[in-house]
């Protein structure tokens, strides 16, 4: 992993909902080529952080900077500019339409409002292999008919197909069988192998030590610790997750590392 | 892990959906797959159409006639505008229940606005773009309460129904009937082509379909997409051309005591939208996003769709379509009453549109299935009344192939759902 400067690095970012303090302080950082996992109990601030980066939610204070510079994110579009992408749960596809008008929806390719199939098929094709998802027969059916593991993959290529710098996955195996989900992980190492920062949020410690570089965790909208996926044990995210002892102390600026 | 270890695991690829090859043997695969997994298109329709085609060709006597033929078309130019509206707004999975009263205020404002004597007497063509352009914004302005209030469409165009019919009676009830003389406007519905100008029309329509897939194939230039298959090509365009050269020899072949009958201008105006709005559906951004939204609006929202935006546009589609049918109506009788819309408008445009295959819960059918919808109303009401079959018995039966039609398509989808496409 390079020392250049990450990729997306939050500063102190705090956030409430009313009386609700949803973050508290939060640093967080990715960089590029580098699967980052965030993982937390219900209610740690996983989404919420998730949301301050993707322009759903505005931070109430803290600083992002993405690339080096400081970025103020008012909505997914200026998250999509910066070349922020995030695939939801629920994947957000519409079923009645087919893969490629799936993958373009919203930025369809056309000449006065006429759309241009073809450029977009055979994109949409190229980019499929190029992150060699090989089991979606035809770019032409229907989402509908798709496995949960074929959408998935689906949603995921939409995300990078459009220059993305950094991919956030939500739960991207929360509703896949054990094939599918081998399958789904394998495309998120994928893209971290293709110069990509990824975000992912998961439950499963499973899949994020099969997948994760490094890990960071969120108990009640702090972050209470990065990990180095090679050098922890489940053993010892379980106890930041839950109880254990931080590794932070809010007020007190943290080294991104954190202890082995 | 390897990439063969990413695709083992999956379930296997159908085998329908390898390769499928040209010519004969593609076309019969092509068939039969669509047959054993419920994917009939409009097949059944135009079957059914068939079959009581050749019903009332045996037993009603003046149905299979030249002159019952034309009277068709024009009976049923009407219907098949609204229920073109009424499929965009189901793929939205919205309903607009004021088509038929709007199709009714598309036809007072023409009416009045060719009223001779008045002080606003006006050419019937300006009047008729003023009409749609007003029945247009009627359902601009029902299409934003849905889409900024977040009022549902059926309790909104619930509404409209009711605003609508009061106007039209308060302004009929006294004056009675507006009788229409503007030849353009009763143009729309009665006009008959002489019989070169409809073979030369029937042409221009038949070349239409290998037109749009040479540009298709235009666009594909240097792309490695799937070709076509020719034959179906041929076979498509064939049955075009005989439908529309078919319709213009029949039409040519009637007389009226001595007037040659022709092709009604009523049937190149619906073929006409038939073909524009199918276009805007299927060829253009904003049907694309149509389908998105009805298919999954938060998808398309989150996909930079302006989810209002298509929503206002759709009924303001659904207004202008009605607008454009009510004239249609209107130019059959030469004049407005207090009896407009005629029959059942509104649930005739709305069955035709669903017996064409359109789901009430958005994001699925197409233009065309509202015309062989039509076409099929259409055919059995005239039918029946050459039959001198009494009021009752039509609405039941057409109810019944409303029914009918539904179900099949249930059993299609089922079918479809369960071999997986």
């Amino acid at each position: 992993m390079s020392d250049e400067t990450p990729l997306l690095q939050l500063r102190d970012i705090s956030k409430s909902f009313g009386s609700v303090q949803a973050l508290a302080g939060v640093d967080f950082e990715v960089r590029r080529g580098e699967v980052m996992a965030l993982v937390g109990d219900n209610g740690a601030g996983k989404s919420t952080l998730v949301k301050c980066v993707a322009g759903t939610h505005a931070a109430d204070g803290g600083q992002i900077i993405f690339e080096g510079r400081e970025v103020h994110i008012h909505g997914p579009k200026d998250a999509g500019r910066l070349g922020i992408e995030v695939v939801y749960q629920d994947l957000a596809l519409c079923d009645n339409l087919d893969v490629v008008q799936n993958m373009y929806l919203g930025r369809e390719v056309s000449r006065f409002q006429v759309l241009s199939e073809a450029p977009m098929e055979q994109h949409t094709s190229e980019t499929l292999a190029s992150l060699a998802v090989t089991t979606i027969s035809s770019v032409r059916q229907t989402v509908a008919t798709l496995s949960g593991g074929q959408r998935q993959s689906v949603a995921v290529a939409r995300a990078v197909m459009w220059n993305s710098k950094l991919v956030i996955l939500d739960e991207p195996t929360a509703a896949l069988g054990v094939a599918q989900t081998e399958q789904v992980l394998a495309l998120v190492r994928r893209l971290g192998e293709q110069g990509l920062g990824v975000i992912l949020i998961s439950h499963n410690l499973h899949d994020v030590f099969e997948t994760a570089d490094r890990i960071t965790v969120l108990r009640l909208g702090r972050d209470v610790g990065v990990f180095d996926r090679r050098t922890t044990t489940q053993q010892a995210v379980v106890e930041a997750i839950t109880a254990g002892v931080p590794t932070k102390v809010s007020g007190i600026t943290s080294t991104a590392e954190a202890p082995a | 892990m390897t990439t063969a270890d990413v695709v083992g695991p999956d379930r296997p690829t159908p085998l329908e959906e390898e390769e499928i090859p040209g010519g004969f043997a593609g076309l019969y695969q092509r068939a039969w797959l669509n047959l054993r997994t419920g994917n009939l298109g409009p097949v059944p329709i135009i079957v059914g159409e068939i079959l009581v085609v050749i019903i009332f060709g045996l037993t009603a006597t003046n149905f299979f006639t030249s002159v019952n033929f034309v009277n068709l078309i024009t009976q049923t130019a009407g219907t098949a505008m609204l229920a073109y509206g009424v499929v965009y707004v189901l793929l939205l999975g919205e309903i607009d229940l004021s088509i038929g009263y709007v199709a009714g205020i598309g036809a007072l404002i023409v009416a009045e606005l060719q009223l001779p004597g008045s002080s606003w007497q006006m050419n019937g063509i300006l009047a008729m773009i003023i009409a749609v352009i007003a029945c247009a914004a009627i359902g601009g302005v029902q299409g934003s309460i849905v889409a900024f209030v977040g009022v549902p469409s059926f309790v909104v165009t619930l509404g409209g129904f009711l605003i609508w019919q009061g106007v039209i009676l308060n302004k009929l009830e006294q004056r009675g009937t507006i009788i229409i003389q503007d030849r353009w406007i009763n143009y729309t519905d009665l006009y008959i082509f002489s019989p070169w100008l409809g073979w030369i029309i029937a042409a221009i329509f038949t070349a239409l379909y290998p037109i749009s897939i040479l540009y298709k194939l235009l666009v594909a230039r240097g792309t490695q997409i799937a070709q076509q298959n020719w034959l179906l090509v041929g076979i498509k365009t064939a049955g075009i051309a005989l439908a529309a050269f078919g319709t213009v020899a029949i039409a040519n072949h009637g007389k009226i005591i001595s007037t040659p009958e022709g092709l009604p201008l009523a049937c190149v105006i619906i073929v006409l939208f038939f073909v524009l709005l199918t276009f805007l559906a299927k060829w253009t951004t904003f049907g694309r996003h149509v389908y998105a939204v009805g298919g999954n609006a938060e998808a398309a929202r989150r996909a930079g769709i302006s989810v209002p935006r298509i929503r206002v546009l759709v009924f303001m589609v659904s207004g202008a379509t009605a607008g454009i049918g009510g004239i249609i109506f209107a130019a059959q009788v030469n004049s407005v009453a207090l009896t407009f819309p005629p029959g059942n408008l509104l649930l005739n445009a709305i069955a035709s549109a669903v017996i064409g295959g359109v789901s009430l819960f958005g994001g699925r059918g197409e233009v065309r299935g509202a015309l062989l919808g039509a076409i099929l109303i259409g055919t059995l009401q005239n039918g029946l009344n050459t039959l001198n079959v009494s009021n009752g018995w039509i609405y039941i039966i057409t109810g019944l192939v409303l029914l009918g039609a539904v179900t099949l398509d249930t059993f299609a989808r089922r079918l479809q759902a369960r071999s997986g496409r």
